[in-house]
């Protein structure tokens, strides 16, 4: 295995100079270009392989976060998954460039605010609506994408990165992660981050669900909060954050009606992929 | 460990990739960090009640460290549950987020103020 990470809280944390974290090889890249060189160390294994220089099909999984996948590394990213490089790409995402000071990116949800976009009366923090880069990235048509969330590491997100390694042979693989960052996000203490990233999948912020090869699913326990009554309501999510101290209730339902209007999204994707599904 | 830094080469000769001169910083030592004894930034740690400890295995899986160890250890509690495994502490590493304490299902782990008796 190889791994391919650019700049951002998860090489700033484990790689302190002389030292690292990995007890795998890897490569720190440029902030925008994790897809290319994660593309070039696949095709030169394939390449190795190929001229018997090389007996072995080890596996390149890029990890990147949501400004490094969203904004600067998205063209690298649609190269890679174009090509059909045999990679996994995992996109960790709390929601802004944090490493260099909690600065807005697409990955931002609307009214957040960030030391980019503060929140005053007329500007609400992050105009625009979170970028939907599960859409950009199953609109490749690569064989696997999945969104998971660090609330659910047994068994959701350690199946989906078994799986996504699974399909390495057909193509790219995608996993979106929800990472919440305490300080970024705010207004909680850090034993709550769990907490804090189950909620967003509770009450339909952060939906779980996959993409495999051409078939929307909405997994457990996102298929049962498709039925709105059984979701938490958003206050809970939003109100524990002080990145969204300042939104109205208004606001709160504006943000409501963007969550229903996506889950009726992925719901008509997955019907329309011709998944069966008990809840309707 | 090398530095990355290099000689300019003597012959004008193009290089193939197999003598191309490093380029950037090398760490050649795998999971050095581990030298860092980060637990000292901590201050509050995490003390596990052995008897009400389930091994369920949450806390391990939600620390972020990975400070949780799941030492092959038996254990039989005061009222008789044999267990093979046992969960212990990190302390060297563990930075006291609470996380383990707050995910705990049995409320197993306790946050003691550090430097206070437990
Ligand atoms: C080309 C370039 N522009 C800007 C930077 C500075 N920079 C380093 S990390 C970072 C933010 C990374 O954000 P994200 O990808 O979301 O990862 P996070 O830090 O949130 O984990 C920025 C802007 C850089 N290293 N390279
Ligand atoms: S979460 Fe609690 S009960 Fe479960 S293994 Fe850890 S200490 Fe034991
Ligand atoms: S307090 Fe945090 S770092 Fe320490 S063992 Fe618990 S979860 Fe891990
Ligand atoms: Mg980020």
């Amino acid at each position: 295995m190889i791994i391919v990470n650019p700049t951002g809280c998860l090489e700033v944390t484990t790689t302190i100079y002389p030292y690292t974290s990995w007890g795998v090889p890897y490569i720190h890249v440029a902030f925008e270009n994790a897809g290319a060189v994660a593309s070039g160390i696949e095709a030169a294994i394939k390449a190795l392989n190929k001229n018997g220089l090389l007996k072995r099909n080890t596996r390149v999984i890029a990890i990147a976060g949501d400004g490094g996948t969203y904004d600067i590394g998205l063209q690298a990213l649609s190269g890679m998954l174009e090509r059909g490089h045999g990679v996994l790409y995992v996109l960790y995402d709390n929601e802004a460039y944090m490493n260099t000071g909690i600065q807005r990116s697409g990955g931002t949800p609307k009214f957040a605010k960030t030391t980019t976009m503060p929140a005053g009366t007329v500007i609400r923090g992050k105009i625009q609506k979170k970028k939907d880069i599960m859409s950009i990235v199953m609109a490749h048509h690569i064989p696997y994408a999945a969104t998971a969330n660090v609330a659910y590491p047994p068994i959701d997100l350690v199946n989906k990165v078994r799986k996504a390694l699974s399909y390495l042979e057909e193509g790219p693989a995608f996993i979106h992660v929800l990472a919440p960052c305490p300080p970024g996000w705010g207004g909680f203490p850090d034993e709550k981050m769990i907490e804090i990233a189950r909620l967003a999948t509770e009450t339909g912020y952060f939906p779980l669900y996959e993409w495999d090869r051409d078939r929307l699913i909405i997994n457990p326990p996102s298929d049962m909060y498709m039925d709105k009554r059984l979701r938490k309501p958003l206050r809970e999510f939003v109100k524990a954050q002080s990145r969204w101290s300042h939104v109205t209730d208004e606001e709160i339902k504006e943000l409501e009606k963007d969550i229903e209007d996506f889950l009726n999204y992925l719901w008509r994707l997955s019907i329309g992929s011709g998944v069966p599904t008990p809840y309707a | 460990m090398s530095t990355g830094a290099w000689t300019p080469p003597k012959t004008t000769k193009l290089m193939g990739w197999r003598e191309l001169p490093a380029i950037g910083g090398y760490i050649m030592e795998p999971m050095s960090t581990t030298k860092n004894t980060t637990g000292s930034w901590r201050t509050e740690r995490p003390v596990i009640d052995q008897d009400a400890c389930i091994r369920c295995r949450t806390c391990w899986m939600y620390c972020p460290e990975p400070a949780i160890l799941e030492l092959d250890k038996p254990y039989v509690t005061k009222d008789g549950r044999r267990y093979d495994l046992t969960y212990e502490i990190d302390y060297d590493h563990c930075k006291g987020c609470g996380i383990c304490a707050h995910e705990c299902p049995t409320k197993a782990i306790k946050m003691v103020p550090e430097g206070a008796e437990e």
